[in-house]
């Protein structure tokens, strides 16, 4: 985890370090620039929202967009409904990686490459290659435009697992063994001694399900017919095709809106976000 | 990553004692009931979800079916048609051009940014640039498509704006077939690249910090040590990140759906739009599957051939 693992040998960088921070401060700004743009229009009145040179400090900040929004589209049921999907994958996700990834790590039984081959394997297959059949599969279930035709297919995460797996392979195997001369049954052993380890694990499962799902467009998008079980992703998209011109503070506003709790799992979950991403990277 | 260890939970036997009696112990079974209450939901989940879909795929792509009538028996029709569909190959063409440009550039941001911000600076600078990289990778593409719809018009967008600014004349960005291309993988790479940029950042900091001592011993500097030391040594973090570049590339959807529904004409089309077009919008349940089917294929080969030429590139510690 070393921040200045490469600094010692730095004496001779053909970059002078200044013009390389500030190189680098001009991308972070173009990188944040429509970020913040969007926050600070969705904070102009709609007349207003043309206005060229964008002032980035509205001159006359008005929160008129944002009643534009809950006027709009029902803000309230498609956070409540965005809520549920994505809470209920992530617990369920946190459930069913931990369980499947602790039985690979650290259980016996028959066929255990083969199996964990095929978990491997479904990382490699696109969601829209199986979308048709998955659609009909949920039809003939009657999951069609319902909240849990999108929770359900999403609760088995073959990263996750793999993830869990690499997790609970980090522990120390004498905790187990010492558990069971003690007399512990494996079931014992899982629930008292090696679950309660894997909390941090878990939260890598999760926080990256919740960003997965919380910003999923594609899954609500054809399985979610009637505006009632939209999720906030639809509802924007749906927000932009109903307005005529003139008010795209309104639909920035929208944007905002929707954007404060995966603004807010940055901020809390960023640690574990960006230790899943970098394993994916490392751990292959 | 090993599977050569002991499993934990069977017991020590000494040496000496008699082998155990045929048939499983009490123990084995509870472990073994274990494990099959511990993978089914996720064996089940993915046999339900993925592998039978998979299969269904391929059975419904030799088949007209519309949802309503009984499906029909079509042979290789469907695949027929789908190399003969003037608007399926442009998006083929479409997606691989679109995968080229946006992987190719996204590694290059990623690996120039994250070469930068390893360099000597105050360790709360270090943090402010990562988290200011890595940001936009927890936004929804399709919210951030709708933003940039806007930044990108013509006639009042900022972009444009600001280009006037240094005196050049406004870009039609979203409405002519050349730039629109140009535009879907800007705001794609825009949003993904911080992905590539974790990965490089990770995998710099796995370097060991005296290969770097010796060969500025060695009279390295700047740019030849990063060409001729670090970038061999990250050569598995590159792969890696141009596997997942790739794979998700071809998969890309709200960006172009959002931004120019696949016009202007079909300038902007890709797989995934066909596939989402032909199954939801014309219930063509057979046509759609056939091009699911071919993406697949693709997306398997490209893999495979990256993994094949990697061997001569990838060099591991």
């Amino acid at each position: 985890m070393s921040q200045a693992t490469l600094s010692v040998s730095r004496t001779r960088h053909s970059l002078a370090p200044w013009a390389r921070i500030a190189a680098l401060a001009v991308c972070a700004l173009l990188t944040l620039g429509p970020v913040i743009w969007t926050v600070s229009t969705s904070l102009r009145t709609p007349a207003e929202a043309f206005d060229l040179p964008p002032s980035i400090i509205p001159t006359n900040p008005s929160t008129e967009a944002y009643r534009g929004v809950f006027d709009q589209i029902d803000v309230w049921l498609l956070a409540l409904n965005s809520t549920l999907v994505t809470a209920l994958i992530a617990v369920g996700q946190m459930i069913t990686a931990g369980l499947a990834g602790y039985a690979f790590a650290r259980l016996e039984f028959r066929f255990k490459k083969p199996l964990f081959g095929l978990v491997l394997a479904t990382m490699m297959v696109p969601l829209q290659v199986t979308i048709v059949p998955v659609f009909l599969v949920l039809k003939s279930m009657g999951l069609t435009d319902t909240l849990l035709g999108l929770i359900i297919p999403a609760f088995p995460t073959a990263f996750g697992t793999f993830l869990m797996r690499q997790y609970f392979l980090g522990m120390p195997k004498d905790l187990g063994e010492a558990a069971m001369l003690d007399g512990c049954g494996p079931w014992r052993i899982f629930r008292s001694v090696y679950a309660p380890l894997a909390a941090p694990g878990l939260a890598i499962v999760g926080v990256l399900a919740f960003n997965y799902h919380w910003n999923e467009f594609f899954r609500p998008l054809i399985l979610e017919t009637s505006g009632q079980n939209y999720t906030l992703p639809l509802g924007l998209v749906s927000l932009q095709g109903n307005l005529g011109t003139g008010s795209i503070s309104v639909v920035l506003a929208g944007v905002v809106l929707s954007m404060i709790p995966a603004v807010a799992v940055f901020v809390v979950g960023q640690r574990p976000l960006r230790e899943g991403i970098t394993s994916a990277g490392v751990n292959r | 990553m090993t599977n050569t260890q002991i499993p934990a939970v069977r017991p020590k036997q000494p040496a000496a004692q008699p082998a155990p009696a045929p048939g499983p112990s009490t123990r084995d079974r509870g472990t073994r009931l274990l494990a099959t209450l511990f993978l089914a939901p996720t064996i089940v989940g993915i046999v339900v979800f993925t592998v039978v879909p998979i299969v269904g795929s391929v059975v419904l792509s030799l088949f007209h079916w519309n949802v309503i009538d009984d499906p029909r028996f079509a042979g290789a029709a469907n695949y027929r048609e789908v190399f003969t569909d003037s608007t399926v190959l442009v998006s083929f063409g479409n997606t691989l051009v679109f995968m080229v440009f946006a992987v190719a550039l996204q590694l290059l941001i990623a690996l120039v940014l994250a070469l930068a911000v390893n360099g000597r600076m105050p360790v709360w600078l270090r943090s402010v640039f990562r988290s200011a990289f890595f940001f936009p990778l927890v936004l929804s593409a399709a919210s951030i498509s709708v933003v940039m719809k806007y930044l990108f018009n013509q006639d009042f967008g900022v972009v444009n704006w600001l280009l006037g600014l240094v005196g050049v004349a406004p870009v039609p960005w979203l409405t002519s077939e050349n730039a629109a291309m140009a535009t879907v993988i800007l705001v794609y790479v825009w949003q993904q690249f911080g992905f590539s940029f974790l990965l490089f950042v990770g995998g710099l900091n796995n370097i060991p910090k005296e290969v770097h001592e010796a060969a500025s011993l060695d009279g390295a500097t700047g740019l030849r040590k990063h060409l001729s030391i670090t970038l061999p040594l990250l050569s598995p973090t590159l792969l890696v990140a141009s596997v997942v570049g790739i794979i998700n590339a071809l998969q890309v959807f709200e960006q172009p759906y959002v931004l120019t529904n696949g016009g202007p004409g079909d300038a902007t089309r890709t797989v995934v739009m066909v596939i989402y077009e032909s199954a939801f919008e014309q219930l063509r349940f057979g046509e759609a599957s056939a091009v699911g089917v071919l993406l697949f294929v693709l997306i398997m080969a490209v893999t495979a051939l990256q993994f094949r030429l990697s061997r001569r590139f990838v060099h591991y510690q």
